[in-house]
């Protein structure tokens, strides 16, 4: 019998080696898999390339992994917030590699490496510093920006529901990158607030397909914060 | 010098103006900033989808106090509820919906905005300053329409229409629409069209603030 879950987040995490490229799943705080990145960090592995929308908030999750020094590259669209203070502090340092992708761009380049792409022109970002040495081709009269799709070794995400074989769902905005890092690593663990029955989530939406997903761990709810910005006193 | 004669629009009053210039039925996506205003001037009775990058479409508005749901958020990652009819879908559908060419507007902020509607609104580009994009890019070349809304001059009075962006640039020619506190500007291939100056004030004074000729 076929069984995706482990029994806790350290199972869930097991193996992880120094260096690999992790994407974890997450825009802010929502859809951010906080046990399974402490896991990760009692885990212990080290130079880890991140790729995630951010770059942590506050001092917990993502900013903790960095805080811990585990973490050589962030790969990211949008580093910079009110709450972003361990990351500032490492890249003003320069403890901290960053590479700064269009959200677009790093959302279709993970999705890209999941659906077998070994490349796309698009149009975002040609003409500016962050296409700066890349190639370009016009298309139909248009100028495009080739880019590369990002692999990983292991995506984190969050997902709301699961079952046995992986299939999952997820929760209203938190679904964000879940999917498409799901499909873009060479293991996805999925942490997931309920695990049901195979035959109780309902084949027509289902959102991420048990092909995409080899281990899933149930962890407690605990309600999402905010993040991101500065909270009016 | 004398006093002027004319009022600049305030910020409302700037989100009021794009808000008349958004039909019914019209996929919208409304920038992290001065943007977010526009929302509070969209007449109730008219149907409009708002679109958040993050992956909602038919957003509403803020939760009433003591119902935010931090897992429904906005691109500026606030609160917000999502209206009957809407939808979350995963970041690379969320995208394809702007680089498609999906999106009917979308609505940004500026720093500056060239001549020939080239944009330059996430970075200063100051040696300290630490990048951040998000989805500027992706928006600023997806939708059908691009409207910029900003003050027209600095805070030290310079024009921020100008001939060419001295800031790191968003996007080459993606600028359609400008709406400022003084005036409504369309990009065409001619040239800046004034389509709107903000009453008592001069065709001629408003071409003197300006970084660059405007077409009456």
């Amino acid at each position: 019998m076929i069984d995706k879950q482990v029994a806790s987040v350290a199972d869930a995490v097991a193996g992880t080696a120094d260096g690999a490229t992790v994407m974890i799943g997450g825009f802010g705080g929502a859809g951010q898999p906080n046990e399974l990145i402490d896991a990760l960090i009692a885990q212990g592995a080290r130079e880890l390339v991140i790729v995630n929308n951010n770059a942590g908030n506050g001092e917990t999750g993502l900013a903790a992994l960095l805080k811990a020094g585990r973490v050589r590259k962030i790969i990211c669209s949008f580093p910079r917030q009110a709450d972003s203070q361990v990351f500032d502090g490492l890249y003003r340092s320069s403890r901290l590699e960053l590479e700064l992708v269009p959200q677009g761009n790093l959302a279709e380049r993970i999705r890209a490496a999941g659906a077998g792409i070994g490349g796309f022109f698009t149009p975002a970002g040609y003409g500016t510093d962050l296409a700066k040495g890349k190639e370009t081709r016009e298309i139909d009269g248009r100028m495009y920006v080739l880019e590369a799709p990002i692999h990983a070794d292991l995506a984190l995400i969050k997902a709301e529901r699961g079952d046995r074989w992986g299939n999952l769902t997820y929760r209203k905005t938190a679904r964000n990158f879940g999917p498409i890092m799901a499909m873009a690593a060479k293991l996805t663990v999925a942490s997931v607030h309920e695990f049901v029955e195979l035959g109780a989530l309902d084949p027509e939406a289902i959102v991420t397909p048990g092909i995409f997903v080899q281990r899933v761990v149930k962890v407690a709810r605990t309600a999402t914060g905010p993040a991101g910005f500065r909270q009016a006193a | 010098m004398n006093a002027p004669t004319f009022e600049k629009r305030t910020r409302d009053q700037m989100a009021a103006r794009v808000a008349r210039d958004i039909p019914e039925g019209s996929y919208v996506n409304l920038g992290i900033g001065l943007p977010t205003l526009v929302a509070n001037h969209l007449p109730k009775e008219r149907e409009i989808f708002l679109h958040s990058e993050n992956g909602l479409l038919g957003m509403g508005p803020a939760p009433a106090a003591g119902e935010e749901d931090y897992d429904l958020i906005n691109a500026g990652k606030q609160p917000v509820t999502l209206l009957p009819g809407g939808a979350y879908f995963h970041h690379a559908d969320s995208f394809a919906m702007m680089r498609g060419g999906h999106l009917d507007i979308c609505v940004l902020g500026a720093f500056q905005v060239s001549a020939s509607g080239d944009l330059a609104n996430w970075h200063t580009g100051g040696a300290d300053a630490i990048p951040a994009v998000g989805g500027a890019m992706d928006l600023a070349i997806g939708a059908k329409k691009t409207f910029v809304m900003m003050e027209h001059l600095t805070k030290q009075g310079q024009s921020k229409i100008v001939a060419q962006c001295s800031y790191p640039l968003t996007g080459i020619g993606c600028v359609s629409r400008i709406y400022t506190d003084l005036a409504v500007i369309d990009v065409t291939p001619h040239g800046l069209k004034v389509v709107e100056i903000v009453p008592g004030l001069a065709f001629d004074e408003l071409q003197r603030l300006s970084g660059v000729p405007l077409l009456a």
